[in-house]
């Protein structure tokens, strides 16, 4: 075990597993940019990874313009790090050898900085092998986040039998101009998604007011009013934020068949706040709390009313609280598809998640289902990368205290 | 906390503490002042508990109620007798013969609706024959006390009329109303009859114990794995570097993007015929044929699992980087003095700290995923071997039609789900001082 810790043991160890890493990252890369076949070399990446490694250890400065020049002068010899298919270009393949040599080679040295070439301490080893986590942790999830949101908008742009010719090929033909975006208008034009989108946006407006409407007033009095039952309002908040939606929605289903609210829009806006009341009560009444109380104590000595004092002094202290929870409450109502898939059945008033759901047949091509995604996708996705910080704050600030 | 109660006049200072003057006591019971924050606390927490009592609590004994009925799907719709009326005998002119017909029927092939009675206003300008014995007419209100109607029951009844002028000048048509026809008839939702069957339908057979293991399964594995990843890239983002926000951003996108969206790509994805995930394996040769990820057991329910820890590992890295940020870091540097290795660091310093967040975590997600529902039922429907409880209620519900039984499943969930609350009450109240 203490053989490992020693600077020519282990630089080619980390260098051949991370070569092994980059290679199969640089044939996913070029896999999904080209459509051509890449796949990564075994044999060759673990020699030129283990020999770098190496190199890192003895002479950091030259592992990088090495690793690329050794990964592109093996690129078309059997030891190449990442093999190409007969069908792809010299170039490429170059392109891809060089790319993965550099990208295993300045890295490797990065990893190795403090090791020198004799025995390393553990603090010495355990960094490099930190740093080579770090840099797998990066890459790791990374393409486990971007893939699949990669793969949802090129489908979207591409045709069915593009599709099933080739379905590594993401490579986007931009001499058909507005042409891509056939299926987005398809959508719009044929789909009704204008109006899905619209009454999405109207539904989840309407039960962010509705929600903060109940839940401020609630969260006050539970954070600041002492009364008998408050632990078990409190404890039975959290209760119900726990029931599964799926038990409550077959009464409701049944409720609103008798009652005719289903296929309406006010039938969802009157089950999405109370679904959501709950946690935006609890965010609330955790952000409520740290507020300092003298505040309000000074209005209340002033001579305000306790409902003045929670609409003038409470309520402007807490915007941030009130911007993150409208914001998480948003989000639950835009992407709700359970109660809309089971509630809705009448085309013109589906919601977005609802309209998706009824794309999903053997008759509609699937770039169709893939834009219509993307549409239900990107608002929220801008709304909350504008908003970032808010939500970060809201999901964690009430929900558990840490 | 003193009253605030308005005082009047002087008031006369109480010096002669002791001798005749009583003691001063503790007030007994509340104050008006308590009583009156009671009474605004309870107030502002009205609205919220009667739509809460409205839309969780009443369903949920609705659950109860049902889960011993036996009702169907096609029960929803309570038996009902139903009319229409017709003139038969093509009348041409005035003086003509004509019948007014009838048409009864019971809606319900099964079900009996008791005293069954038609009301219907007869258009003006009909000279009126013989009356059904059981029809009584009071001006032009015709009245029909017709008794029971049997399940599947259908009858007519025919009234000959005569045309007279003003119907001719009405243009020889009945007006658009339609007859009444009301009836009683006994709901299965609301009679008194009540049955186990539904319990002994979804215990019986291996069906529920390879649905409850299936379950378990989906849900500590989904928890841990989702809590694992979570702390691996909590622990990437706990430095400040260039572009720390952004990959932040990124790796919240899994939980935000609506669920249907990212389960439909990931079915595109995996594909087993023109997925990219299988041609890619193919082509780096770590398969020969196409593999139907979400098709086969026990494959498809590892994918429901893994689509679990993708789409909810952010929310665990969110938490567990928040904890961790708030760590103080002067005892990493004195840590670091003493000579603590980096992954010595991290297990006694950083792990101990980070517990009581990661065991909340995962009672929370340990709930959470068991009552998830909309993951597995848009991958994979419940086939092959992914049949959870929550895709259970939907499947007995709607898929076999038997409410009841989809009732009895969601009790069993409600039970579970009480029993795991308990033990989050009970850890959680000494955890986070609840």
């Amino acid at each position: 075990m203490s053989m490992i810790r020693h600077g020519y043991v282990a630089g080619p160890l980390l260098g051949l597993l991370w070569a092994l890493v980059i290679a199969t990252t640089v044939a996913v890369a070029f896999s999904f940019a080209t459509g051509g076949a890449f796949r990564p070399g075994g044999i060759g990446s673990a020699l030129l990874g283990a020999g770098l490694g190496a190199l890192a250890v003895a002479a950091p400065r030259l592992a990088g313009p090495v690793g690329l020049v050794l990964g592109a002068a093996l690129a078309l010899t059997p030891l190449a790090p990442v093999v190409t298919g007969a069908d792809v270009a010299v170039w490429l393949a170059l392109l891809a050898g060089g790319t993965m040599g550099a990208a295993t080679g300045w890295p490797i040295a990065a990893m190795m900085a403090e090791c020198r070439t004799g025995a390393l301490t553990r603090h010495e080893f355990e960094g490099a092998v930190i740093r080579f986590l770090t840099g797998f942790g990066y890459i790791f999830f990374t393409a486990i986040v971007a893939i699949p949101f990669y793969v949802m908008v090129m489908t979207s742009l591409k045709n069915q039998s593009e599709l099933i010719r080739n379905p590594l090929d993401f490579s986007i033909d931009l001499s058909k101009g507005w042409d891509l975006f056939r299926s987005y208008s398809e959508l719009f034009g044929q789909f009704n998604f204008g109006s899905y989108l619209w009454t999405s946006f109207l539904v989840s407006v309407l039960t962010v007011a509705i929600t903060l409407l109940f839940a401020v007033p609630g969260a006050y009095a539970v954070a600041r009013l002492r009364f008998t039952g408050r632990a078990a309002i409190s404890r039975s908040i959290l209760l119900i934020y726990m029931v599964p939606m799926i038990v409550l929605a077959l009464p409701i289903y049944i409720a609103f068949s008798m009652l005719g609210l289903r296929n309406s829009i006010f039938g969802i806006v009157m089950i999405y706040p109370v679904t959501t009341i709950p946690v935006a009560l609890y965010m609330l009444q955790g952000y409520f709390r740290g507020l300092p109380a003298e505040i309000e104590e000074a209005g209340l000595m002033d001579g305000l009313s306790r409902l003045a004092v929670i609409w003038k002094i409470t309520l402007p202290l807490s915007m941030p609280a009130m911007a993150s929870v409208s914001l998480y409450v948003f989000m639950i109502a835009w992407n709700e598809f359970l109660l809309a898939f089971m509630l809705l059945d009448d085309p013109s008033k589906f919601t977005l998640t609802r309209g998706i759901a009824a794309l999903n047949s053997s008759e509609i091509p699937r770039q169709h289902l893939m834009a219509g995604s993307v549409i239900a996708t990107v608002p929220i996705m801008a709304l909350f990368l504008g908003l970032e910080r808010f939500m970060t704050k809201g999901l964690t600030a009430g929900s558990v205290k840490g | 906390m003193t009253a605030q109660t308005p005082r009047r006049g002087p008031v006369p200072l109480d010096h002669s503490k002791g001798r005749n003057a009583p003691a001063p006591r503790p007030p007994k019971g509340r104050n008006p002042l308590e009583r009156r924050e009671a009474r605004l606390a309870w107030g502002l927490l009205l609205p919220t508990i009667a739509a809460v009592t409205l839309v969780v609590v009443l369903p949920l004994m609705a659950i109860f109620w049902i889960s011993v009925k036996p009702v169907g799907l096609a029960d929803l719709r309570p038996p009902a007798p139903i009319a229409s009326e017709d003139l038969r005998g093509r009348p041409e002119a005035v003086g003509d013969d004509a019948t007014l017909r009838y048409r009864l029927r019971n809606s319900s092939q099964d079900q009996p609706i008791t005293g069954v009675v038609l009301t219907d206003t007869l258009p003006e300008g009909l000279e009126i024959g013989e009356l059904d014995p059981r029809c009584a007419l009071d001006g032009l209100a015709l009245t029909c006390d017709l008794g029971d109607f049997e399940g599947g029951h259908r009858e007519t009844i025919e009234i000959p009329v005569t045309i007279g002028q003003a119907f001719a000048d009405a243009g020889m048509a009945l007006p658009d109303s339609p007859p009444g026809l009301t009836g009683r008839a006994s709901n299965v939702l609301t009679s008194d009859e009540f049955t186990l069957d539904n319990f002994a339908r979804i215990f019986d057979g291996g069906e529920f114990w390879g649905v409850l293991w299936v379950t378990l399964v989906y849900t500590v594995f989904g928890t841990i794995g989702a809590l694992l990843f979570g702390l691996f890239a909590a622990l990437l983002l706990d430095k400040s570097f260039k572009g720390q926000g952004v990959l932040r951003g990124l790796y919240l996108f899994p939980y935000v993007a609506p669920v249907i969206a990212v389960a439909f790509t990931w079915i595109i994805l995996f594909d087993p015929f023109s997925g990219s995930a299988n041609a890619l394996l193919i082509q780096m040769g770590v398969t020969t044929e196409a593999i139907n990820f979400f098709g086969q057991r026990p494959l498809a329910l590892i994918m429901v699992i893994l689509f679990e820890v993708w789409r909810y590992f952010p929310l665990s890295f969110l938490f567990i980087l928040a904890r961790m940020q708030s760590i103080d870091s002067d005892m990493f540097e004195a840590a670091d003095m003493d000579g603590a290795s980096p992954f010595q660091q991290f297990w006694y310093l950083s792990m101990p700290q980070l517990l009581g967040i990661l065991s909340v975590l995962f009672l929370l997600r340990f709930i959470w995923t068991f009552n998830k529902f909309d993951d597995i039922f848009l991958l994979t429907g419940g086939n092959a071997g992914t049949r959870t409880l929550t895709v259970n209620v939907y499947e007995q519900a709607f898929a076999v039609s038997n409410i009841g039984a989809g009732a009895a499943v969601a009790v069993v969930i409600f039970g579970c789900l009480l029993a795991f609350s308990f033990l989050f009450f009970r850890f959680i109240s000494q955890e986070e001082g609840l």
